[in-house]
């Protein structure tokens, strides 16, 4: 019997387990997949949650319920992983030897990092949403906020989803006038990058958007303290901003057990080979999803494109054969714009985000770099594709691994 | 992308202002990007920065991150913002005649 060993039961482990184990013979291979707790969040789902749309129950699954039959679940820590003695030692004092690993160990939060703000006012008006703790706090916060300035601050890049802290700007901005009170709250963006997104195109249609809503953008702005007594953020070249309530998405790093094994870089994301997802350090071990630390975004999106690519890989390394250098970098996102309306943008490695219909070219239903109401409705539907779909590995409906250029314009 | 005279010298830059063709580098070509971009003159601080920048993308690949820098140099996060003020990062690769760093996607 030969060992496939999946570290991380998130999004994209739980669905590499479904589909190697319809790959594998179970007759020689046997497949565990380990995470730490049984609580599956839906993420993307985090975001809807401080606006009173979605409560824990819509988002938070036991995890083996979507691990599927025939896949050994194994609720622990992981410690460390040996990767000269291929093997990995769980907190729980057992040890899984493997023939291949494969690591989806995601990103986590560290608030720490920036001076100051797990220190006076975190999660009484300093919140995160990234965690679901983050996400009912900020919810609370929100009902008592009646007036005042609300600042969001992105402390450092890379963060999963790029695009979430800005919808929740336009979430804000909808919640507030829907509360009848969006005249007397302020409402500041602030970023390290040096506009509303990574990629000009995007950013520009996004920037617009911010602007048409009335939020302020504090852009270059790279937070290097708060003080949680005076309510200030402060960045490095000295600019002071104050708040009533602040939302931070704190600096991201790679899994504790990835930093001890040494097998991460300065954040502790995997160095992971672009296209074919070969973990640099060793022939057998592969990286998938959020932590590795390849420049593609960090979505889920991009852990399903990865996974088509990352199954063949696995099965040619298996059989000795040599990898496929297939992942371009794909990733597809719906930007959340308020009052029922979403935007839709499709990019890759090397082709920033482009105007056009999706899925169908030409006809859509949706629009790409443009907001819309179908793109609203995609963005709710998710989640059920989600649990569905996605995390049983299947193929989502007519959505290709690589990026289509077909029925896009430049 | 322009062709822009620099230091004496034909250079293609992208639209960010990056080198297009990273070999053709100099220390006059990195004062004069400097320059266009308000820093003037280039300090020893400033070149041990920029030195690193250099030594470990050759040996990465890919333009390092703030973190990386101010924990593999003496200089620190605050020292790297008053000598590379706003983007520390973007400005310190252009100056190096790096690509743009990655990291915000
Ligand atoms: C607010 C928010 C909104 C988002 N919106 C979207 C969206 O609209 N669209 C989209 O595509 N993506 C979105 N995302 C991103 C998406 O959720 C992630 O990119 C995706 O979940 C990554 O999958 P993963 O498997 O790499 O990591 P995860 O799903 O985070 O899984 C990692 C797993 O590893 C486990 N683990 C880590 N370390 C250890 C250890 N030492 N021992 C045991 N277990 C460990 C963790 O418990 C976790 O279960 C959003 C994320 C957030 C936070």
């Amino acid at each position: 019997m030969r060992n496939l060993v999946i570290l991380g039961g998130g999004t994209a482990g739980t669905m590499m387990s479904a589909k190697m184990r319809r790959a594998l013979d179970p007759k020689e291979w046997s497949i565990t997949i380990v995470d730490q707790d049984n609580e599956h969040i839906y993420q993307p789902g985090l975001l809807f949650i401080p606006f009173g749309i979605y409560r824990a129950k819509d988002v938070v699954k036991p995890r083996s319920r979507y691990v599927p039959s025939g896949v050994d679940l194994v609720l622990s820590e992981i410690d460390v992983i040996d990767h000269e003695a291929n093997e990995v030692r769980l907190a729980d004092g057992s040890t899984l030897p493997y023939d291949f690993l494969v690591i989806a160990t995601g990103s986590r939060i560290v608030p720490a990092e920036v001076e100051g703000l797990t220190g006076p006012g975190w999660h009484e008006n300093i919140f995160d949403f990234y965690t679901l703790e983050g996400a009912q706090g900020l919810f609370r916060a929100l009902e008592r906020f009646e007036e005042g300035r609300l600042v969001l601050n992105v402390a450092e890049m890379p963060i999963k989803c790029p695009v979430a802290p800005l919808e929740f700007m336009f979430l804000a901005d909808w919640y507030f006038h829907q509360k009848g009170v969006r005249d007397k709250v302020e409402l500041v963006y602030a970023t390290p990058l040096d506009g509303a997104f990574t990629k000009p195109r995007a950013s520009s249609l996004l920037g617009g958007l911010l602007e048409k809503k009335g939020v302020k953008v504090e852009t270059l702005f790279n937070v290097s303290s708060v003080d949680g007594e005076a309510r200030t953020i402060s960045s490095w070249d000295e600019r002071v901003l104050s708040y009533d309530l602040l939302v931070t998405i704190p600096t991201h790093m790679g899994s504790e057990a990835v930093e001890r094994s040494g097998l991460g870089d300065d954040l502790a994301f995997v160095p992971t080979n672009k296209h074919t997802l070969q973990a640099d350090a060793a022939e057998n071990i592969f990286v998938i999803g959020d932590a590795t630390n390849l420049p593609s975004s960090k979505a889920g999106s991009v852990a399903h494109f990865q996974g088509e690519v990352l199954e063949k890989n696995l099965l040619r390394a298996i059989e000795g054969r040599e990898l496929l250098p297939d992942f371009d970098g794909h990733a597809n996102c719906f930007i959340e714009s308020g009052f029922d309306k979403a935007v839709l943008i499709d990019f890759n490695y090397d082709t920033e985000p482009l105007p056009g219909r999706f899925p169908l070219p030409g006809v859509g239903p949706m629009s790409l770099l443009q907001e819309s109401e179908a793109n609203h409705w995609g963005k709710m539907a998710f989640r059920w594709i989600y649990w569905n779909q996605l995390l049983a590995g299947k193929e989502l409906p007519l959505v290709d691994s690589k990026m289509s250029l077909l029925g896009k314009w430049s | 992308m322009t062709t822009e005279l620099l230091a004496g010298l034909n250079i293609e830059l992208d639209a960010e202002g990056f080198l297009v063709n990273a070999d053709q580098w100099t220390p006059e070509i990195a004062e004069e990007i400097a320059r266009r971009s308000g820093i003037e003159p280039l300090t020893d601080r400033h070149w041990t920065v920029i030195d690193f920048c250099r030594k470990d993308a050759a040996d990465q690949g890919t333009p390092p991150t703030i973190r990386r820098i101010t924990k593999n140099t003496d200089v620190s996060t605050k020292e790297i913002y008053q000598l590379f003020p706003k983007g520390p990062g973007i400005l310190a690769s252009r100056i190096a005649g790096l690509t743009k760093p990655k990291g915000c996607i």
